[in-house]
């Protein structure tokens, strides 16, 4: 499976467009890492665990967001977007979709 | 007399917090402002662009999506500072460097995730930007996520 950002991927012209595929999930924060943030927000600087949410929910996302494509029988994700937003205090939702496609 | 102690604690408190983050704060800023112009340039080599399509004459191979993620928290004097300028408006200078921090980290790690793959053009940059764990409206936390399309470009 190949994911790409840009509409086409060059030396592999697109054979057939599947449509849009999309993958979601919503994270909590850690009660944990919750207090650890508060603490950081006295000093500042970077917040890891957060960060490492993030990543896994980029992951878990982009996985959804593949397993649809194969269901479709697409073997390249084109135009792949990545959207985020809070849905209430402590959850962050990770978004990613794209256009399942057939390439060569 | 107890109402005046108690008064003078508190403001004893604070100005123990506001001069925590001012210091450790700025000292952390930049320790990471210098971390960041350091793998920027390391990572100079690397072309990068939010173009959508590649110039016709490149023949590029290997094309995969890569991202960097960065969460980076304010701290107490930033806090306070922006709800001052809330007071008055204009630029916030102090929450500006904290959003340029989290989206060059991100931009970095999406650019070292490129160069693991053997990459050495990312192309269609895409950066988004929004803030977590908001208390009260205000941000704590800058999270950016970065992402684009790596290819090998010869």
């Amino acid at each position: 499976m190949k994911l790409v950002n840009t509409e086409t991927i060059p030396g592999h012209p697109i054979l057939e467009v599947k449509g849009l595929v999309q993958g979601s999930t919503v994270r909590a924060k850690h009660v944990g890492r919750d207090i650890a943030a508060s603490f950081k927000n006295l000093v500042g600087g970077e917040l890891k665990g957060y960060t490492e949410l993030l990543i896994e929910s980029r992951r878990e996302a982009t996985e959804r967001m593949i397993g649809q494509a194969r269901e479709l029988g697409a073997n390249a994700v084109v135009n792949v977007r990545f959207a985020t937003s809070s849905v209430t205090t402590g959850a962050a939702e990770l978004y990613a979709y794209g256009t399942a496609v057939v390439v060569s | 007399m107890s109402d005046i102690i108690e008064l003078l604690i508190n403001l004893g408190f604070f100005a123990f917090l506001l001069g925590l983050g001012y210091f450790v704060g700025s000292a952390v800023e930049k320790k990471h402002l210098a971390h960041l112009t350091k793998r920027e340039a390391e990572l100079k080599d690397i072309a990068v662009s939010n173009l959508r399509t590649l110039p016709p004459n490149w023949t590029a191979t290997d094309a995969r999506l890569v991202a960097g993620v960065c969460v980076i928290a304010t701290d107490y004097f930033k806090t306070i500072a922006s709800s001052l300028r809330n007071l008055f408006g204009g630029r916030v200078r102090s929450l500006e460097t904290l959003v340029e921090r989290s989206r060059r980290q991100a931009v970095i790690r999406m650019l070292e995730e490129a160069r693991a793959a053997g990459a050495n053009v990312v192309w269609n940059v895409r950066i988004d930007t929004m803030t977590i764990g908001n208390t009260k409206g205000k941000p704590s936390a800058v999270e950016v996520l970065a992402s684009g399309t790596a290819f090998r470009v010869e």
